[in-house]
């Protein structure tokens, strides 16, 4: 077990700035920080429990009908996430609409179930999906943040005003779906440079 | 050369021209002058401040981005052209940060990132305005009729609005409202036919482009003189479906891309809700031109072509 497990999936193999997965849900939720907040949430639970139970299961899951049952454990998990949501803070089950149950089918759940936890012990693969999570979750905030702030002048979560109003003419094209492309471009442009992944 | 005789020995092409990079730039940036002007006299000294920063903001991207790219920058006036031409088909009431925005945004996203001149698959400029378009629809949207500077709506705005008609000699001469270049087709055509005359740019385009409009116009039961003049047919036509970079290279290519781009102007124009469609024409045929190239590809020379009605074995 080694500390590695859980580093890599924050910087060198980020899954959505450097294995470049799982991008409809980055592209789409990412018009706020509050939606960006939630979907991190969800997704940490979704991926970190329904890997264990994998990890736990892997020599009773036949090899041949692997993928359905990664499917069917992780479709448990993500109901479970979305009652949970729906339940408590429907505002926000509001926002992330249907990329809340598009968790099922996220490529980052599905090919950690495959690649690592399907083959791994478990304490790896709570460090793997953990790791993973971190840094799913420090993409999509970085995303939002730019495209909020570019976007609206201002970033607001749950009512708190993160960042007053600095910019006088927001440029409203940052939150829709060309400003998706265009952070998330430019940042891998910029990490590519850098060599960070 | 070989010693003894005349005989130069050296690598192909023998036959050489003055013609360079440089030249044709700065020509297009000479043929480009009457239309700022006439933008200038038109819209006040505000549209030439709004060219200069726009310009000078282009060149100065250029140099930075070329730098990050670990490449040499070389003064070729691409830049310049860029530029220019994103200021010309910008409203005249603009701030004066967004042709710094429009034009950085340009060079640094639309050209450098896809590895610098003659790398780009979108027309830098028109990038840039498209960018500009979808963050700040309400200031690309503001404008002001010529000389007065009082509110008003561009001769397509007004005709999307189902409003009164505009004189033809007016958008002719550009005595209307618009982006700083556009209204005026007479300065539009000076340039462009010089650089015909000097065969910089080939006629196929705009014509094409021009005819296809006025003909799907005048089949659709709208004055096709009009449509044709007004907006911003004319500067696109000319001096962005010509661009050597972004746009196909055969003959053939070209009036396919003239074709194209025209039908696109009036589907937008007519069925879109958008009352102008030239930017966003050019630019989709953009994309469109790496397929048009493969498949005008002209035979080699002494080979026998493919003939469609020809079964293939």
């Amino acid at each position: 077990m080694k500390v590695q497990e859980f580093t890599k999936g924050i910087l060198k193999r980020n899954p959505v700035l450097g294995l470049v997965l799982g991008l409809c849900p980055v592209l789409a939720i990412t018009t706020r920080v509050e939606n960006a907040l939630g979907m991190s949430v969800a997704f940490t639970f979704v991926i970190v429990l329904s890997n264990l139970l994998i990890s736990l299961l892997k020599r009773f899951i036949p090899r041949d009908v692997r993928i359905p049952t990664f499917i069917v454990i992780i479709a448990s998990f993500v109901t479970i996430v979305e009652m949970l949501i729906h339940g408590y803070s429907p505002s926000l089950y509001e926002q992330l609409g249907i990329f809340l149950p598009l968790i099922t089918v996220n490529c980052i759940v599905l090919g950690r179930a495959e690649a690592f936890a399907s083959k791994r012990p478990v304490p790896e693969t709570l460090l793997d999906t953990l790791g993973m999570s971190v840094g799913f979750s420090l993409s999509i905030l970085v995303i939002s943040f730019l495209r909020e702030f570019f976007g609206t002048g201002k970033v607001l979560v749950f009512g708190h005003q993160v960042v007053p109003g600095l910019l006088s003419s927001p440029a409203t094209g940052m939150i829709l779906p060309p400003g998706a492309f265009l952070v998330m471009g430019i940042l891998l442009a910029l990490l590519k440079k850098a060599r960070v992944i | 050369m070989i010693p003894g005789t005349r005989l130069r020995v050296s690598p192909s092409p023998h036959l050489k021209d003055r013609v360079s990079v440089r030249l044709i730039m700065f020509t297009v940036v000479v043929a480009l002058l009457p239309a700022s002007a006439c933008g200038v006299y038109l819209f006040g000294l505000h549209a030439l401040w709004v060219i200069l920063v726009s310009v000078a903001s282009a060149l100065i991207s250029e140099f930075l981005g070329y730098r990050a790219m670990g490449k040499k920058f070389t003064m070729d006036g691409s830049a310049v052209i860029t530029g220019l031409l994103l200021a010309l088909c910008l409203p005249p009431t603009v701030p004066l940060w967004m042709p710094v925005v429009g034009s950085s945004f340009a060079i640094l996203v639309g050209k450098c990132a896809f590895g610098g001149l003659g790398q780009n698959l979108f027309n830098p400029a028109l990038v840039g305005r498209a960018f500009l378009s979808l963050s700040w629809p309400a200031l690309m949207t503001t404008w002001v009729s010529p000389f007065e500077g009082v509110s008003t709506a561009t001769p397509l705005g007004t005709w999307k609005a189902g409003g009164g008609d505009t004189s033809l000699s007016a958008l002719f001469l550009g005595n209307v409202a618009g982006c700083i270049g556009e209204t005026s087709a007479l300065a539009i055509l000076l340039g462009g036919i010089l650089l015909i005359a000097f065969r910089y740019i080939d006629w196929k385009t705009p014509l094409s482009y021009i005819g296809t409009v006025g003909l799907l116009m005048f089949l659709l039961g709208e004055d096709p003189l009009f449509h044709m003049l007004a907006g911003g047919l004319f500067l696109g036509a000319f001096f962005m479906a010509t661009d050597y970079v972004t746009t196909p290279l055969t003959g053939k290519g070209r009036v396919i891309f003239g074709l194209g781009a025209g039908l696109l102007v009036v589907v937008i124009r007519m069925y879109g809700g958008m009352p102008e469609g030239v930017t966003y024409s050019i630019l989709i045929m953009n994309a469109f031109t790496p397929l048009i190239d493969r498949y005008t590809r002209p035979r080699v020379y002494g080979t026998v072509g493919k003939k469609w009605w020809v079964r293939k074995k």
